[in-house]
């Protein structure tokens, strides 16, 4: 019984830390709709500033009150600031983008973050001191528990009740909370919205640091942390319902909750099954996400977020066909690469064989996000599970490579009909959020059955038929199916399908009164998606000799995001050239410079300010001014 | 248009520029080290000087064959597809003779892989899974550092010796932490048939939720403890079972937790009278070790890690195989590699033909605190030659090459 009440306060622990992170997630997206990717690195800059400013005010000495607690609030105020220049010089240029670019943009910063913490801390993990007075431990039910904790404990509702008063008892929440209900109202009757954005996300930088700074007694500052948190935050802030900052307090205590009882369970057996609760941590977020989700489309407490109007008109565009002039381009384009091998080196191959194949993988993205209007942070799991299906279908099954690679993608439509039939249920957001979750649900499976996939280890002797092998005959496979696959793909667009996917995304109160079965038609473009990214992932496979579960973690799904927003979401060409132009620039700045992540984060917020609609979409849009 | 115009000529200049990057000197010997520098920095930075002493040190002494060696630095990203990638770009574009290095098992595993598809030499430096030998081992991989099984093995005869009943198991979940966990109860068991595992935590590498997962352990109660946690996940374990008491009267064993890398982290906190594996750098009184020592520490104002002698010794074992080949041809620096030794920081190693695994050891021992810092109080050196299964087991986990 102790124990149980025990593992209860833990949770309760972790949950405060998670709330104070996404408290500034969920009220940054409330009001600016930003996606902030880059939380997790204020975060991480929180606890390293935490480490420093104590480190300094404390002198040598013991660390004392003044040094500890004035430490963590200078660290909290630092990258409050950090984050108020970061919506001044760079995200308010692109408030006017295409939907979600905004995250592009705190992508960028999450790299240069990563290199600078680098670059000013070190490479080894800093632990902080202690807290003063709270060191030690209390004894609980006849076992120690740490005061810290305890105080953490408190610290969760304590920050939950002062922005409730903030929000409810002052002016400037009066403010917010308009702004977040109806920013065009707002903005008529006269507010400036640029001070409340900016003070917004510096309030949301404030919290997320003051997490971060509150954790330096329970962990390191280490260079993982903006990963490992940015997820959580994200989870817990769509759990709770997006904007809602006690629907955020709630998820937190149930995800904290989940957690500290798995583990404390440990092994249960049941009808001769036994299965290992710990285990079950790698993605506990995930499952209580699926749940929540499916249940409640808007979280535990949030509500249908008001639709903002269509910035900059950017939907149109995709309406056009290509002009007879795109088309020669295109066609020479594809000759260009059919003689390539006569004159480049292997090794241009091999990177083109990469961008091909990113090049469809971002594609079948598009195809979702573009005229499906059905925004995926989870794409990798088609991509991997159609490597993964051809690599098992090679090696386990025994299947000849030419067979492998058509099972891939039909496992990955497989896939995709599953979680589809879950995810079209849900717009937005949360819909994105969804797949996430199924995603790392896929990824969970797959690095856990060691006895089929390998585990984290994955599969090696992935290696195409001899016919195939020389990287000349695998280059034109390659092109040949990934060519047709993309050129399928463009074609469906301009199907009557794609005709009423595009109805389902822009009216689908008008889609369904004329006849169409939005849902249906929604899934049966995830089916497309998840089938055409399978073959990117099955052609990878074959392409590496090699597969481990990396290739349908989440750093593989942002880099199809990454890639389709740099090259502009509303342009059918769009994924191609932000394939080609993120897989050839990191390889080209990583070849050259020992800080290539902050280098490549500068290139992407340059792309970003330069081309607000992505590269593809200012380039047309300018054109159509030119004509 | 102008920008368009503007925007494609900016390009073609770019591809010009690239294409026109003249491929390194003349005349040198190139090796291909690709790696993990950035998702490892604490490791890898030492690893990467250890590298360039070793290859100062080379040159210095003139070369191999009287040609200057060369060695490529390539970011993987720890990521198997781009490190494919990057091997094949030093492969085809740099043109280097063989490869170093790789950090993160799965991405051991890819490029050995590669390396036995294109048959070009990969010794790789650090990546502790058994599989790249054993399961997984090719005819043109060899691996230096201990493997996984036999860190585990050296700590295992302290573990019987104890006579502990009641054992409670915590590891990161990935193939390293699961073939350590593995490795040990398998080991444990056949010594002493009598023990009982009372709980096994299996943490999210990285995430490890510390606070609940010492209570689970607290009421498992424990005799012992065999963990393999290191990193971040190692300091805030430390931290949390500190306060809340786990440690009292509990034997614990934990893999790697010796190495400065992570038991610097822990300062005046590190724990005393604990059973580890690493690298007590300022109490190796052998003088290979004090040669490499005062090398290293003239050369880089800093006391080496884990990481320096690996990356020092991975070079030497370079500059040792291509002049025992005394030839660049794959084929001859695969059979050279066989039985190959190295005058290694921790004395002479050998590159074992059986399963292409090197004989380097580790320091076993218990951890203490002095003046303010974690150290390996006592220590013997674990001779890596001694912790092996027998050749017959090893013949059956092993294809033929």
């Amino acid at each position: 019984m102790s124990s149980i009440v025990l593992q209860f306060l833990n949770g309760l622990t972790s949950a405060s830390t998670l709330f104070l992170v996404a408290a500034g997630l969920s009220l940054i997206f409330g009001i600016t709709r930003v996606l902030n990717f880059a939380h997790g690195s204020l975060y991480m800059l929180g606890i390293y500033l935490a480490y420093s400013a104590i480190g300094v005010f404390a002198g040598g000495g013991g660390v004392t009150h003044a040094a500890f607690w004035g430490g963590i609030l200078i660290a909290a105020t630092v990258v409050g600031i950090v984050g108020a220049l970061l919506e001044v010089t760079v995200l308010r240029r692109v408030y006017r983008s295409p939907e979600l670019f905004q995250l592009l943009a705190t992508f960028a910063v999450v790299l240069l973050a990563k290199d600078l913490v680098l670059w000013l801390w070190g490479p080894e993990d800093l632990l902080g001191p202690r807290a003063p007075g709270l060191g030690g431990a209390v004894e609980i039910l006849g076992s120690p528990f740490p005061e810290y904790d305890l105080f953490l404990i408190a610290v969760g509702p304590l920050i939950l009740g002062l922005l409730w008063l903030l929000l409810h008892a002052t002016r400037w929440g009066l403010l917010i909370r308009a702004a977040t209900q109806d920013r065009e109202m707002a903005a008529a009757l006269g507010i400036n919205q640029k001070l409340l954005f900016t003070s917004a996300f510096a309030l949301g930088a404030f919290l997320a640091g003051l997490g971060g700074a509150l954790q330096i007694p329970r962990e390191p500052a280490q260079h993982f942390l903006d990963f490992t948190v940015i997820v959580d935050a994200f989870v817990v802030v769509v759990v709770g319902g997006m904007g809602s900052i006690p629907g955020a307090f709630l998820a937190a205590l149930l995800i904290g909750e989940v957690k500290a009882l798995c583990i404390g369970i440990g092994d249960v057996g049941a009808f001769g099954f036994s299965i290992s609760l710990p285990k079950l941590t790698l993605v506990v977020e995930s499952l209580v996400m699926a749940a929540v989700l499916i249940f409640r489309p808007w979280g535990l407490m949030g509500r249908a977020l008001a639709v903002l109007p269509d910035p900059a008109g950017a939907r149109q565009a995709l309406l056009e066909k290509s002009t007879p002039r795109m088309r020669m381009a295109g066609i020479a384009i594809i000759a260009g690469l059919a003689v390539t091998p006569a004159f480049a080196n292997e090794y241009s191959l091999v990177l083109i064989i990469d961008i091909l194949i990113f090049a469809l993988f971002a594609s079948s993205l598009h195809f979702l996000m573009g005229p499906s209007g059905m925004a995926s942070f989870g794409h990798a799991a088609y991509f991997g599970l159609g490597a993964y299906g051809a690599a098992l279908a090679f090696k386990h099954a025994g299947f000849p490579m030419e067979i492998s690679i058509v099972i891939g993608p039909v496992i990955a439509t497989i896939a995709a009909l599953a979680f589809g039939w879950f995810c079209v249920r849900l717009s937005g957001v949360y819909l994105a959020m969804l797949t996430l979750a199924f995603a790392q649900i896929a990824w969970s499976v797959v690095y856990q059955w060691d006895s089929l996939t390998g585990g984290s280890n994955g599969i090696v002797g992935v290696w195409p038929a001899p016919w195939l092998s020389g990287r000349v005959a695998y280059f034109y496979l390659v092109l040949v199916l990934c060519g047709a696959a993309i050129g399928v793909l463009r074609r469906i667009v301009f199907s009557p399908f794609g005709y009423a996917l595009r109805a389902c995304r822009d009216s689908p109160l008008r889609a369904a009164a004329i006849g169409i079965d939005v849902r249906r038609f929604q899934w049966m473009a995830f089916l497309v998606a998840g089938g055409f990214a399978g073959l990117a992932g099955a052609l990878f496979a074959f392409s590496k000799g090699s597969i481990s579960p990396e290739v349908l973690a989440i750093g593989q799904s942002v880099d199809g995001l990454v890639m389709v927003l740099l090259g502009g979401v509303q342009t059918l060409s769009g994924p191609l050239v932000g394939a080609a132009v993120l897989t050839w620039l990191q390889e080209l700045v990583a070849r050259h410079i020992d800080y290539w992540r902050a280098l490549l984060g500068l290139i992407i917020i340059v792309l970003v300010v330069a081309f607000p609609a992505g590269i593809v979409g200012q380039l047309s849009s300018r054109r159509r001014t030119a004509e | 248009m102008k920008c368009l115009n503007a925007v494609v000529r900016g390009m073609i200049a770019l591809v010009l520029l690239i294409a026109g990057v003249p491929a390194g000197a003349q005349g040198s010997i190139k090796l291909g080290e690709l790696n993990s520098y950035k998702v490892f920095p604490a490791f890898l930075e030492p690893y990467k000087k250890g590298m360039q002493l070793a290859l100062e040190e080379t040159n210095a002494a003139g070369g191999v064959f009287g040609r200057n060696l060369e060695i490529v630095f390539r970011d993987d990203n720890g990521n198997p597809g781009d490190a494919v990638r990057v091997a094949e770009e030093l492969l085809t574009r740099e043109r280097v003779h063989f490869l170093l290095g790789t950090f993160a098992s799965n991405v051991g595993l890819a490029v050995a892989d590669l390396a036995r598809q294109r048959k070009v030499l990969f010794i790789a430096a650090e990546p502790l899974t058994d599989k790249i030998t054993w399961q997984n081992g090719n005819r043109y991989t060899f691996r230096l550092r201990p493997s996984t099984w036999m860190q585990t093995s050296m700590l295992v005869p302290d573990a019987v010796k104890l006579k502990k009943k009641r054992w409670a198991i915590v590891y990161p979940n990935y193939e390293y932490g699961q073939s350590a966990t593995a490795a040990f109860k398998d080991l444990l068991k056949k010594s002493q048939p009598d023990v009982q595992f009372v709980t096994e935590q299996a943490t999210p590498l990285g995430k490890i939720d510390s606070g609940a997962v010492v209570q689970a352990l607290i009421d498992a109660k424990p005799d012992a403890i065999f963990s393999s946690l290191f990193g971040p996940d190692l300091s805030r374990f430390v931290r949390d079972g500190n306060t809340r008491g786990l440690f009292k009267n509990v034997a614990v064993f934990n893999l790697l937790a010796g190495e400065p890398e992570y038991l610097d982290a822990l300062k005046d906190e590190a724990p005393t009278g604990w059973y580890v594996t690493g690298y007590p750098w300022y109490a190796i009184n052998t003088p290979e070790h004090k040669k490499f020592l005062a090398a290293y520490q003239k050369r880089w104002k800093d006391y080496p890690r884990a990481g320096s002698v690996v990356g020092y010794a991975t070079v030497l074992s370079a500059v040792a195989v291509m002049k025992k080949a005394g030839s660049l041809d794959s084929e001859k620096l695969v059979a050279a590699m066989q039985g190959l030794q190295v005058d290694s920081p921790f004395g002479r190693i050998t590159y074992r033909a059986l399963d292409h695994q090197a004989t380097m050891g580790a320091y076993v021992g218990r951890t203490g605190v002095k003046d303010g810092k974690g150290v390996m109080a006592s220590f013997v050196y674990g001779d890596g030659a001694k912790f092996q299964p027998s050749d017959a087991e090893v013949r059956k986990l092993r294809p033929a090459d």
